[in-house]
């Protein structure tokens, strides 16, 4: 891995500080994780925050276009300040490259791809995931507005929809539950979720534990999750 | 030869004529196509009860330019229809909120796909579509669903425009535009969701005919006034100046 940062809004929303417990792995193993699960070819669509780092995964030969909602299509690294084109941004306001074969498109046919199924992945923050696959990432608790953007397209859209987020809030509560006490962004499309304890599938009753992170045991993992944990 | 004159001298005459109570939408998305001068311009002109669509109500990001939030706080803002009424992140806190929490403000929180579809089909005469995002959320309480080859999709209507403020980079007399990179985003729609489409132009403006037509993002056809942006400070910039090229 490149050990680039990703600017910014790297440290961003759904996940806050690190979890109370044990930690597994940071936040760019649970992303070089996740990016081990992309197939070369596929069309990826990353989210602001954590999931960004996937874009920083050596995954050696795959070829991978990153999509981003405001029409960037092939986009590659952050560029430091200085070598930026500032009328080059991806989904996160960040200033990247283009890859070779990158092609630029309005809003509307960015999530015209979007919402026809032709993004392979889209990977997600979140606050919470439920057992039955749902997700909650653009409305706390209490507040009028909430912060959709291009969530919704996205998680009711793409071929699979993949999570990112720390294990427990940081007051130590689980974010993957039975059900979602937040508004949800889409129901039963979760596949994956990657934490700092491991990765997990949910499987309709509770989630399937498909790695755990080094140093982190089974029952640790079911102590700090909000639903049953199911041995792979 | 029967061209309609679109090039105006200032971005405030360019604005005069917005009414209380029009509905504007603003192109940009996280800088490029933001049309800062239109938006410092209408902060002057002081239309009020506007109806505002953008992608987000602005003022999360450092060095704060002219944006939605300004409008707010200006009292110039009815209602917003956005994809983001809060920040990406819950611990920055919008300088619209005080004001949409209070109830001064009224917001529309429409996915950001649905956003830019619901503009697409008011400037090609699409009354309403049904989309599969949203269904099962929130969102979609108490509003007409339909089942169609075994999914369920949302009905969404139309977004038609009163004004669009939009930022290209290069434009002809002609009102044809060309955009440069991620400027383009929400900016094409816009400009044929709306009556009016003012657009503030980065290049210089070139005479019709100069610019090759296979080239041309948004017609001419769905654009009414054009704005050139003087050097800063007097204009505007965000991004470095683009190296004249005619």
């Amino acid at each position: 891995m490149s050990g680039r940062e990703s600017g910014p809004l790297q440290p961003s929303a759904p996940g806050g500080a690190p979890a109370i417990g044990p930690q597994g792995w940071d936040r760019q193993q649970m992303a070089d994780r996740l990016a081990q699960e992309f197939q070369d070819g596929w069309i990826v669509n990353l989210g602001v925050g954590i999931p960004t780092l996937c874009s920083n995964t050596d995954i050696g030969n795959r070829d991978i276009i990153y999509h981003a909602e405001n029409g960037v299509i092939g986009y590659g690294p952050v560029l430091p300040a200085g070598q930026e084109d500032l009328h080059l941004v991806n989904a996160g306001g960040q200033n990247v490259s283009l890859n070779p074969g990158a092609a630029i498109i309005h809003h509307a046919d960015s999530f015209a791809i979007i919402r026809s199924g032709r993004i392979d992945v889209t990977v997600m923050g979140a606050y919470e995931v439920s057992a039955g696959g749902d997700f909650a990432n653009w409305k706390i608790g209490g507040a009028k507005g909430g912060g959709i953007g291009g969530a919704m397209d996205l998680a009711a859209c793409a071929k699979r929809v993949f999570i990112i987020l720390e294990h427990n809030t940081r007051k130590g509560a689980p974010r993957l539950l039975r059900d979602c006490a937040l508004p949800v962004t889409a129901r039963g499309v979760v596949t994956l979720v990657a934490t700092n304890l491991g990765l997990f599938a949910p499987s309709g009753e509770g989630f399937a534990v498909r790695e755990l992170a080094p140093g982190i045991s089974f029952e640790q993992a079911q102590a700090a999750t909000g639903a049953p944990l199911l041995p792979s | 030869m029967g061209h309609v004159q679109k090039v105006i001298g200032s971005f405030a005459e360019a604005i005069a004529d917005i009414p209380d109570g029009a509905t504007i939408a603003f192109g940009g998305f996280a800088g490029p196509g933001t049309p800062y001068n239109l938006t410092k311009a209408l902060l002057a002109q002081g239309a009020k009860r506007l109806v505002c669509i953008a992608n987000t109500t602005g003022g999360a990001h450092v060095p704060r330019m002219p944006d939605l939030g300004m409008l707010v706080e200006n009292g110039q803002v009815a209602k917003v229809i956005c994809a983001f009424t809060a920040a990406t992140r819950p611990t920055d806190v919008l300088p619209f909120t005080k004001y949409y929490e209070s109830g001064e403000v009224e917001a529309e929180l429409v996915p950001q796909g649905t956003l830019a579809e619901r503009l697409r089909a008011a400037g090609a005469g699409i009354p309403a579509f049904y989309t599969p995002t949203a269904v099962g959320t929130e969102l979609a309480e108490g509003r007409e669903t339909r089942v169609i080859q075994g999914r369920e999709y949302l009905l969404e209507y139309a977004l038609p425009c009163d004004y669009a403020f939009i930022r290209a980079w290069r434009a002809d007399t002609a009102g044809n535009l060309q955009f440069r990179l991620a400027q383009r985003n929400f900016c094409p729609v816009m400009a044929m969701a709306a009556k009016t489409v003012v657009v503030e132009v980065e290049e210089e403006i070139l005479p019709a005919g100069a610019l090759d037509p296979d080239q041309i993002h948004t017609a001419g056809i769905f654009v009414q006034r054009l704005v050139q942006i003087p050097p800063a400070p007097e204009g505007l910039w965000t991004t470095r100046r683009q190296e004249r090229t005619t």
